[in-house]
Order: structure tokens, then C-alpha cells, then sequence
């Protein structure tokens, strides 16, 4: 096995980069902004686990483990947030929910 | 053998995720982002995490991601499940940060000569355990509570009134 960790870490930023220009990119509808998140939360366990398999510890993975616990979590709440959303207007697009004047 | 094999699951990754990202109906995107989490989930038991990848595929492209085809799929989006294109002003602040971050990785991987590869080492399952339950005993029950908060305003988000 001789991948240089750079080489792991350059390919979590691209990673991480795809997911930002997502959210950003897609702004206007709230489900692709949540894929992007995906994508942006898996780069950073990429991170984690490319560490761990660096210096040998375990506590990368372990950390790994928990942003998959937490993004089950996220997920889970968000999307009940995207049916109520979709149930009071009838849409996910970001610009209808502007009672705020945000 | 295994340093081909992480470039090739790289390229199916980075492929797979600008497939996702550039779809035009949402569940094309989720179809195309399991195909990219199935090759991440092999990076990292190339990695020596195999815990981890087994949790990527049961947990990411078995249960997360379904659940986005479940609501998308729930919700009335209009037919075919077509999402509005996002406009052309809303791509330029997305391609210059994503170019700001890939160009700035360049410059320090370019700068600095790769360290020699010390390789990797596999982490055990049973080393692995051990720390989750010993010393992180805790970080367990901060998730276990975070997961049973996240279940009641589910709940109670989702109620119909």
C-alpha cells in the first residue's frame, strides 16, 4: 500500500470543494442543498479515515463513525422539515419561504 | 496492486460526484451519488477501515439515501420529477470557490515533495471496538441521546395536524 496521504487528502478537498459548489450552486431547492452536505460530510470522513490509516490510531475512524451518526440525525430531521415545508406551500424552492424577510 | 486500484475508485468517486451534482432531476442524482458512495465506501477498506466501509454502505447508500428517494419520491415535485435549472448567475460563485479550493490544494501539493509513503496500516475491528466503548464511552451516549432527539422532532415534525 503505498498511496501518499496527500494524495488521500487532495482527492477529500475535491471532495469537499464538489459538495460547497453544490450547495452554492443549487441554492434554490433545498434537497440538492442537502446532497451537497452529504457530499461535503463524506469528504471530511475521508479525512478522518485517510489519518487513521496514517499514523495508525484508531480515533479517526472512531470519528468517522459519529459523523455518519450525526448525518443520520441531520438527515433525518431536515428531511421531516422538507415534508412539512412542502406540505404548507406546496414547494422546495428556497425563494417561496420568505415570510421572514430574510 | 492496491495503489491502481485507489486511483481507479478515486476517478469513479470525483466522476460519480460531478455526475450527481450536475443532474437534472434529483433522483438521478441520489442513483448517481450511491454509485460514487459505493466507490468511497472501497477507499476506505482500502484504507484499513473496513468497519467503516460496511457502515457506508448499510448506513449512507442503504439508509440515508433511500430515505431522500422515499421523500423525493413523496413529494409532488411536478412530473417528471424535474427540478428547475438553477440560472446561470447561481453557477459563478459556485465554480470560483470550487476552483479557489482545488487551486490552492494544487499549489501546496505542488510546493511541497511528497513525503515518502510510510504505508498504511489496518486497524482491527476488535482495536477499534475497544476504543469506541473505553475511551469514548461517553461520545456513545452524547450519540445515542443526539439520535433519540433527532427520532421525537421527526415525530413531531411530521405529524399531521
Amino acid at each position: 500500500m503505498s498511496v501518499p496521504l496527500s494524495h488521500v487528502l487532495i482527492l477529500a478537498s475535491v471532495l469537499f470543494a464538489m459538495g460547497l459548489g453544490c450547495v452554492v450552486a443549487w441554492r434554490a431547492n433545498v434537497i440538492m442543498m442537502l446532497i451537497g452536505i452529504e457530499i461535503m460530510l463524506n469528504a471530511v470522513m475521508l479525512t478522518f479515515v485517510g489519518g487513521s490509516a496514517h499514523w495508525g490510531i484508531a480515533d479517526g475512524q472512531l470519528f468517522a463513525l459519529m459523523i455518519m451518526a450525526l448525518t443520520s440525525a441531520e438527515v433525518s430531521l431536515a428531511l421531516a422539515m422538507v415534508v412539512y415545508l412542502h406540505r404548507r406551500k406546496g414547494s422546495v424552492n428556497t425563494d417561496d419561504f420568505d415570510s421572514m424577510k430574510g | 496492486m492496491e495503489t491502481t486500484l485507489f486511483y481507479i475508485l478515486s476517478a469513479v468517486t470525483v466522476f460519480g460526484t460531478l455526475c450527481a451534482i450536475t443532474a437534472r432531476q434529483a433522483v438521478r442524482a441520489i442513483v448517481y451519488l450511491v454509485t460514487s458512495f459505493f466507490a468511497l465506501a472501497l477507499i476506505f477498506y482500502i484504507l484499513g477501515a473496513p468497519l467503516v466501509a460496511a457502515f457506508e454502505v448499510i448506513i449512507y447508500a442503504g439508509a440515508i439515501m433511500v430515505l431522500f428517494l422515499f421523500v423525493i419520491m413523496m413529494l409532488e415535485l411536478g412530473s417528471p420529477e424535474k427540478l428547475p435549472k438553477p440560472r446561470l448567475a447561481d453557477w459563478w460563485p459556485a465554480v470560483i470557490l470550487f476552483l479557489a479550493v482545488v487551486g490552492s490544494v494544487t499549489v501546496i501539493a505542488a510546493s511541497r515533495q511528497p513525503a515518502i509513503a510510510p504505508g498504511f496500516t489496518a486497524i482491527s475491528v476488535r482495536e477499534f471496538s475497544q476504543a469506541l466503548f473505553t475511551r469514548y464511552g461517553i461520545a456513545v451516549e452524547a450519540i445515542s441521546m443526539q439520535l433519540l432527539f433527532a427520532l421525537v422532532g421527526a415525530l413531531y415534525l411530521g405529524r399531521r395536524r
